[in-house]
């Protein structure tokens, strides 16, 4: 048994700072080991996410030392004998407390991308694959959505502005899962990984598939075979006289326009372009209600004339055009 | 004043693992609201643990296999103390409920001809586990959780939200079940309970509750479950008026990893000794041929050649007596260790490197290579492990109506590892799995249709939930209580040493009145922090469910005075045929106190029994049951 120094980030939302704890280390230990012990006998309010103690679940995503890991899988032998161990919360999403993340955005992710469509005219216990087939698609069900992936991509890490339009790694590795299941009855689940998933927001970094505790080759097993397909049935012709007699309905459901022009945000630096086409919306504001929930639509009642702005009424003309983000496409 | 959230359902189901979503997706496909509540994340239940497979008679590999062969093998891993009906029930409609997940999108391994592969598993006839690899669970948690995602679209579609008839509460804990009683009847009217992120209250009005809350674990130090394992379901019933049967039943898993530490507890699956793996104690031997009971004489080896012929050929040599019912290798191990023959952490050698090439090994249990390679450094296909009996599932549990899950409260149902009866007195690995999926339906289709009964919902009682809040507040309003984690650590103390793997009347007395002391301990037991994510809180508020549900363990422990399954009496080695006609049943009495009562279980039906051989039977049975 030795002492150990740890630093752990301790907050919430509106801010925080690490502690400095001194910790006893059994041998054999792993650093979730060691915030249970903070636990039982220093800090029993810490928060932290986790299950198995197993490497099985994903519930102990943390950062160690600067790097994303799981905690239950970090053995304290991997460190010298006199390191400061720091932990702290996945960077990517919000803090809720200590080492707990609102990790909520991967399940709306899930949520917004087609399931898995059954074939029409195969019996439940009638379905044939061969192993050979279902051990692609099974490799990225190995996923135990610790979301580690997410919280190291750089799309997303500490750009907030991305996540709405990408889903990530984790999500690219179901679209893959999907697209190379034998028995899948869409057949569109590249296109949709590139339409409205933001697949071409990757640039292939792979930084995903070195933190990935599964050892799922995220990036050359599905981000390179969905990217380069996605290509090949777009440029070939037959495919895309293919696509064309496909009913609408056939394609992806969920297809809002892609990022077809730019990967990623464009900035332009500051007096370079009349406008910042990077910059964030101004998110429409709804207008001022009444008690009754109605708007004032009587001058009488209402600060200004006829019905609220959409633009938000706190905005004054002319517009200061460096502050908007259209770019008018005949200048 | 409170701030309660409040929410409409017309079933609430508690609990987010296998049984818990497939009664959920049950009730929302009769068209029911329904809401999910779990105190972990989604798709993070414990069934993700579950390593081995999922046990279905579809005779994929072995075309002998069918329901009735099953139905067998689980009565005699049981003891047949099984509740009968249950039993049938799995047996018959487990094949169903995994082709179903194929339909959801599961990708099981194949055999040859593209059909579900099946596997090998301890206590069952014919290779009858669906597996994926070794991590058999995830995809069944993965497959339902789609599903459910899947659901939601649809629901999104036609109703404009992804939650609107089916939401997921995540990281939410129940603390309480309110009753209507007006009338004198008590009936379901919902659920109360707290956000773990926020510590704010949440009340779910519903008239239908299912309970899949899974085990008890936790109330063993040594053990593979992890910290949701708190008896809350069975707690939450027994409060509500059900009962618990078979409490005294706990499964140890005879192969835990007891070395090194950062690995201790964790399952070494079944499907090493399957493919192979043999045990040895610190003399190097294989120890295993001594311990073959009587009454599985003729289905086991006897020498260690013929055990190995049979890995190819299972057709004309018997099994490999690593292979027999758990209950039986984790005695074995015990014995071997308490005769001085086990290694310093107190286990014995399981060997699998010595035996198989390693790149097969690789091939087939790639996940558990992985595992132990990166927690603890061991190669699991250059050298043997370290392995010992570990806390691992709890029979026991509350008593249903095999065919409707009810729990015998209306509008309470059970489904999954807090139910009780399908096991009797020890279950077969894979079974749960499947008990899972075919109970979890039964469960949602049941509650669903209990709703449509109702000419009226039932009301929640105002004074229930001022009385839910106050006690979730206190232990944070104590100053100076007691530190939840010695009140946990000192309960696991009592049950490992008192209440663990092989039982004695002495311990067993003294564990209930060191429970009786810790009663009181708990009861000022104090949390510091604030209600915002605050595991010592959680943990002060978790303890009184683990209290219960260790007395009733203890009690019932006590009481059945022979050895059975996963109840073993080094005062009373031996099975005994009469003690095979009660279940024992615990109840709370006004008090709050356990109660007793020994209650006669039903008895199988002449076409059931005629499964059997009348020669097998004298085993279990009485002349007089016989006749
Ligand atoms: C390591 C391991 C390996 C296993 N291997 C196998 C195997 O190979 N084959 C097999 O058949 N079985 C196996 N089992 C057993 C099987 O996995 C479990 O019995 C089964 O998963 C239990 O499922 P469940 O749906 O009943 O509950 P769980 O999956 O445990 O889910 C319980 C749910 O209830 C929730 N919950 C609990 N209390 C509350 C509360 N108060 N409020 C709100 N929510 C609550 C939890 O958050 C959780 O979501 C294994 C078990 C373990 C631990
Ligand atoms: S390879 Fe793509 S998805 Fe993975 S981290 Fe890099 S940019 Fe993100
Ligand atoms: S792909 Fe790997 S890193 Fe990403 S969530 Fe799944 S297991 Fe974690
Ligand atoms: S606790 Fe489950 S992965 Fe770490």
């Amino acid at each position: 048994m030795t002492v150990r120094q740890f630093k752990v980030w301790r907050g919430d939302a509106a801010g925080g700072q690490l502690n400095d704890y001194k910790v006893e280390v059994n041998e054999g230990e792993v650093v979730l080991d060691v915030i249970h012990r903070l636990q039982a006998t220093q800090e029993p309010d810490l928060a932290c996410r986790w299950n198995c103690k197993a490497g099985k679940c994903g519930s102990c995503s943390m950062e160690i030392n600067g790097m994303p890991r799981l905690g239950c899988m970090t053995r304290m032998s991997t460190f010298e004998e006199d390191e400061t161990i720091t932990v702290t919360p996945l960077r990517t999403f919000p803090v809720i407390r200590d080492l707990v993340t609102d990790v909520s955005f991967n399940y709306q992710k899930a949520q917004e991308m087609p399931a898995f469509a059954p074939p029409a005219d195969v019996a439940p216990g009638e379905y044939r694959m061969q192993q050979i087939d279902v051990e692609r698609s099974q490799e990225f069900r190995k996923c135990i959505e610790c979301f580690l992936c997410q919280n190291t991509c750089h799309v997303v890490r500490d750009h907030d502005e991305n996540k709405p339009a990408f889903s990530g790694p984790r999500l690219f590795i179901r679209a893959a899962e999907l697209d190379m299941h034998p028995l899948d009855a869409r057949h569109d689940r590249k296109e949709i990984a590139q339409q409205s998933q933001g697949l071409g927001y990757c640039n292939i970094t792979k930084c995903c598939t070195e933190v990935c505790p599964e050892h799922i080759k995220i990036t050359d097993n599905a981000i390179i075979p969905m990217k380069e397909r996605v290509v090949d049935r777009r440029y070939d012709p037959l495919v895309v006289f293919g696509r064309k007699i496909l009913r609408r309905d056939q394609l992806a459901a969920t297809a809002p326009a892609g990022p077809t022009v730019h990967a990623g945000p464009v900035t332009v630096a500051d007096g370079q372009a009349p406008v910042d086409f990077g910059r964030e919306l101004t998110p429409p504001q709804p207008a001022e209600v009444n008690p009754s929930g109605h708007v004032n639509l009587n001058e009488m009642l209402s600060d200004r004339a006829a019905a609220a702005s959409p633009f938000g009424d706190d905005i004054t003309f002319p517009v200061n055009p460096n502050s908007l983000n259209y770019y008018h496409p005949e200048r | 004043m409170i701030n309660i959230e409040k929410h409409w359902y017309d079933v609430v189901v508690i609990g987010a693992g296998g049984a818990g979503l497939r009664a959920a997706i049950e009730a929302r496909l009769a068209g029911k609201k329904v809401a999910i509540i779990s105190k972990s994340l989604f798709g993070k239940a414990h069934t993700v643990m579950a390593e081995g497979g999922a046990a279905a008679a579809m005779g994929n590999v072995n075309p002998n296999d069918n329901w009735m062969v099953h139905f067998r093998d689980t009565m005699r891993g049981g003891k047949f103390l099984n509740n009968y009906r249950m039993a049938e029930l799995h047996a018959k409609e487990a094949p169903e409920r995994i082709w179903e997940l194929e339909t959801y999108g599961a990708l099981f391994d194949r055999t040859k001809d593209g059909k579900i592969s099946q596997r090998n598993f301890g206590g069952h006839e014919y290779p009858r586990l669906a597996h994926v690899g070794d991590r058999t669970g995830l995809e069944l948690i993965r497959t339902l959780q789609q599903k459910i995602v899947s659901l939601q679209q649809e629901d999104k579609a036609q109703h404009g939200a992804y939650d609107a008839r089916l939401r997921v509460f995540a990281e939410c804990t129940i603390t309480e079940l309110l009753l209507d009683e007006t009338g004198g009847q008590k009936r379901i009217a919902g659920a109360f309970g707290y956000h773990r992120e926020s510590g704010e209250f949440v009340l779910f009005e519903a008239p239908a509750v299912v309970l899949a809350t899974g085990g008890v674990g936790r109330s063993y130090k040594v053990t593979s479950n992890s910290w949701e394992y708190t008896g809350d379901g069975h707690a939450l019933a027994l409060r509500a008026g059900a009962k618990l049967i078979n409490m005294e039943f706990l499964q140890f898993h005879p192969t835990g990893m007891v070395w090194p530490p950062s690995v201790r507890g964790i399952l070494v699956t079944e499907s090493v000794r399957g493919d192979g793996g043999i045990l040895k104690n610190s003399e190097g031997k294989r120890f295993m041929f001594e311990y073959v009971p009587d009454v599985f004489r003729k289905q086991y080896a006897e020498t260690p050649e013929e055990a190995d012929r049979w890995y190819t050929d299972p057709d004309n040599n018997r099994r490999p007596p690593e292979l027999l019912p758990r209950d039986e290798v984790a005695r074995a191990i015990n014995s071997e260790v308490k005769a001085g023959r086990g290694t310093k952490a107190g286990g014995v050698y399981l060997d699998i490197a010595s035996r198989r090439p390693a790149a097969e090994i690789l091939k087939k249990l790639p996940s558990m290579y992985h595992q132990f390679k990166e927690l603890a450094d061991v190669d699991i296909t250059a050298q043997p492990m370290e392995v010992g009996p570990t806390c691992h599932y709890v029979m026991g549990g509350v008593e249903v109506d095999p065919d409707t899950a009810s729990a015998g409260v209306l509008g309470l149902y059970a489904a999954g590892e807090v139910s009780g009866g399908m096991h009797g007195s020890n279950r077969l690995g894979g079974n749960s799995l499947s008990d899972l999926l075919v109970f979890g339906k039964r469960a949602g289709e049941y509650a669903a249709s209990y709703t449509d009964t109702l000419a009226k919902r039932p009301k929640v009682n105002d004074k229930q939930v001022a009385v839910a809040v106050e006690e979730a507040l206190t232990p944070l309003a104590r100053d100076g209580g007691e530190n939840p984690y010695t009140l946990q650590s000192d309960l696991q103390d009592v049950m490992g040493d008192l209440v663990g793997i092989i039982r004695r009347k002495g311990e067993l007395q003294e564990s209930l009145s060191r429970l009786s002391e810790l009663r009181e301990r708990i009861r000022k037991v104090g949390a510091t922090g604030g209600r915002r994510y605050n595991p010592g809180w959680h943990l002060a508020l978790d303890l009184r469910n683990m209290l219960v549900v260790s007395e009733c363990t203890a009690k019932a422990a006590l009481e059945r005075e022979e050895s059975r399954g996963g109840h073993t009496r080094e005062d009373f080695p031996k099975m005994d045929s009469k003690w095979r006609q009660v279940n024992l049943v615990c109840a709370l009495t006004p008090t709050g106190e356990v109660d007793l009562t020994h209650q006669p279980i039903p008895t199988m039906t002449p076409d059931l029994l005629a499964l059997f051989d009348k020669s097998e039977l004298a085993k279990y049975m009485t002349d007089k049951e016989l006749s």
